[in-house]
């Protein structure tokens, strides 16, 4: 494993399985545990640096974090110095001369991380930067990909929605192709990126094409705070050829997932009876974020420091 | 924690054959007599947790022995202690094992840890560690293949395979056959080896 975990392309297939390989004896062990709590990471320190708001993943991070006996510092840029103008380098300047031995960072800027990476002797970990990457929300995918479907090699994941500004999809398409998954990007053109021809995915426009060959369907949020411009002409008509509805979950293979990263908009590109399905795994992938988040942790800070 | 698995190459050293294939099922049939006698009629209530690698197989091998000597089925654990170890900042990250409990648990049982070899005793108060957040036996013992001295803790074995002298030079290596395809425990000079 290398120190920093700031992409999904920073795991090669043997440093991924062994984080899902990590994260399911992880799982196993606490599973049915009243005492949910381990020691290996006591004297740690992990600050959550959230400059975007969060809940799920910095809850997750602290969570995972705390079970595993770290310290935990969470810094939110709202009511910091930050509002008085400090610079991200700074901040962490100070947070590492506090004596952080991790960051888990989450910004709006594309890059954030690894910036701070080489700033830092602590490890990062990229919480998600703006449009660029999420690479634990990846990871937590795949490990409930392979958790249902018992395999990742050769398994079919469409993508589905606002594939443009989604770091989660991002991460994805390069995490579950090193696993030897085989992605579709289902998306209007205009929610495509410009390069996307050399990413190693199928593309297509047509969602009721891509269902009956998918064994796993993951929507994406529309990210209204990042639509800024006509990327569809209105929510209905995205809902209409974008949204999975039930009609077309059923045209799913019997055994095929449904999956969506949260938080949702019910109605928009997911109803609420497909979320609520025996098919949807989301409640599922919010309790695999913990027992995989503790496995970056342990396997970045575990070992021998610096 | 005493043997990862090369071997080959660590028998061209002074590799000494410290019980053959049948000394081990010896052993291992003698440690299951003594489990039997000193349970008594405790013996249902017996759990034996091995402790990953070897001494897991090693526990499953002990409990058939049981089995086979006193008509009691006997259960069986693993418990994984590498994310109890408080040599983890020296020796780096590792991959993780299995962690099976049986399914009534181990509160106010007998449990008794099994390991291929007993050394400083870190693994077992590791194990000791792990054991307290996952229930409240009512006592537990050790049992060890080969116990080779050079404690650090105040840590003793309940039921011993067989005790050797060592020097903290050597290495012992216990070979079983679910993990390594044969039996034997060997006692190599690998003062170099880290």
């Amino acid at each position: 494993m290398k120190r920093h975990l700031l992409e999904a392309a920073d795991l090669d297939r043997a440093d991924a399985t062994l984080v899902l390989d990590t994260a399911a004896q992880i799982d196993q062990a606490l599973a049915g545990r009243e005492v949910k709590k381990l020691p290996t990471l006591r004297g740690r320190t992990v600050v959550n640096l959230f400059y975007e708001d969060s809940t799920r993943t910095r809850i997750s991070f602290e969570l995972a974090a705390k079970r595993l006996s770290a310290d935990v510092i969470n810094f939110s840029a709202k009511g910091s110095s930050v509002s008085k103008g400090e610079s991200l380098k700074d901040t962490a300047l100070t947070l590492e001369a506090m004596g952080a031995d991790a960051i888990v960072v989450r910004h709006s800027a594309s890059g954030a991380p690894h910036r701070l990476a080489n700033w830092v002797r602590g490890s990062v970990v990229n919480a998600g930067d703006g449009t660029h990457e999420h690479p634990t929300q990846a990871l937590l995918d795949a490990y409930t990909i392979r958790h249902r479907l018992g395999r990742l090699d050769g398994v079919r994941v469409a993508i589905v929605g606002d594939v443009l500004h989604s770091r989660v999809a991002r991460s994805n398409v390069w995490l579950l192709t090193t696993l030897g998954a085989e992605v579709t990007l289902v998306a209007p053109p205009t929610l495509l990126p410009v390069g996307v021809g050399s990413w190693p995915v199928g593309v297509s426009y047509d969602l009721d094409a891509v269902l009956p060959k998918a064994d796993a369907v993951m929507m994406l949020r529309v990210q209204a705070e990042r639509m800024n411009a006509s990327f569809f002409p209105s929510a209905r008509e995205y809902s209409r050829r974008y949204g999975l509805d039930a009609r077309r979950m059923a045209a799913l293979p019997d055994e095929a997932i449904v999956m969506h990263p949260g938080p949702m908009n019910r109605g928009m590109e997911i109803a609420a009876d497909v979320a609520d399905s025996v098919r949807s795994t989301i409640v599922e992938q919010v309790g695999n974020g913990v027992s995989v988040r503790m496995a970056v942790l342990y396997l970045l800070l575990g070992g021998s420091t610096r | 924690m005493a043997g990862s698995p090369e071997p080959a190459a660590s028998r061209t050293s002074t590799a000494g054959v410290l019980l053959a294939p049948a000394d081990v099922a010896r052993v291992v049939d003698r440690m299951a007599h003594q489990l039997i006698e000193k349970a008594g009629e405790q013996l249902p209530d017996l759990v034996l947790v091995g402790i990953p690698t070897r001494g897991a197989p090693l526990a499953r091998r002990l409990a058939a022995r049981v089995a086979a000597f006193s008509g009691t089925a006997v259960d069986v654990g693993t418990v994984d202690i590498t994310l109890y170890r408080d040599d983890l900042r020296m020796r780096g990250v590792r991959a993780l094992e299995d962690t099976v409990l049986p399914a009534q648990g181990i509160d106010g049982r007998l449990v008794v840890l099994v390991d291929d070899v007993l050394f400083s005793g870190r693994s077992v108060r590791a194990a000791l560690d792990a054991l307290r957040d996952l229930g409240r036996p009512r006592t537990v013992q050790l049992a060890v293949l080969v116990d080779r001295g050079h404690r650090e803790l105040p840590i003793r074995a309940d039921y011993v395979g067989k005790n050797v002298p060592t020097s903290r030079a050597q290495q012992v290596r216990v070979h079983l056959a679910e993990t390594d395809g044969t039996d034997e425990v060997l006692v190599t000079e690998e003062g170099s080896r880290a």
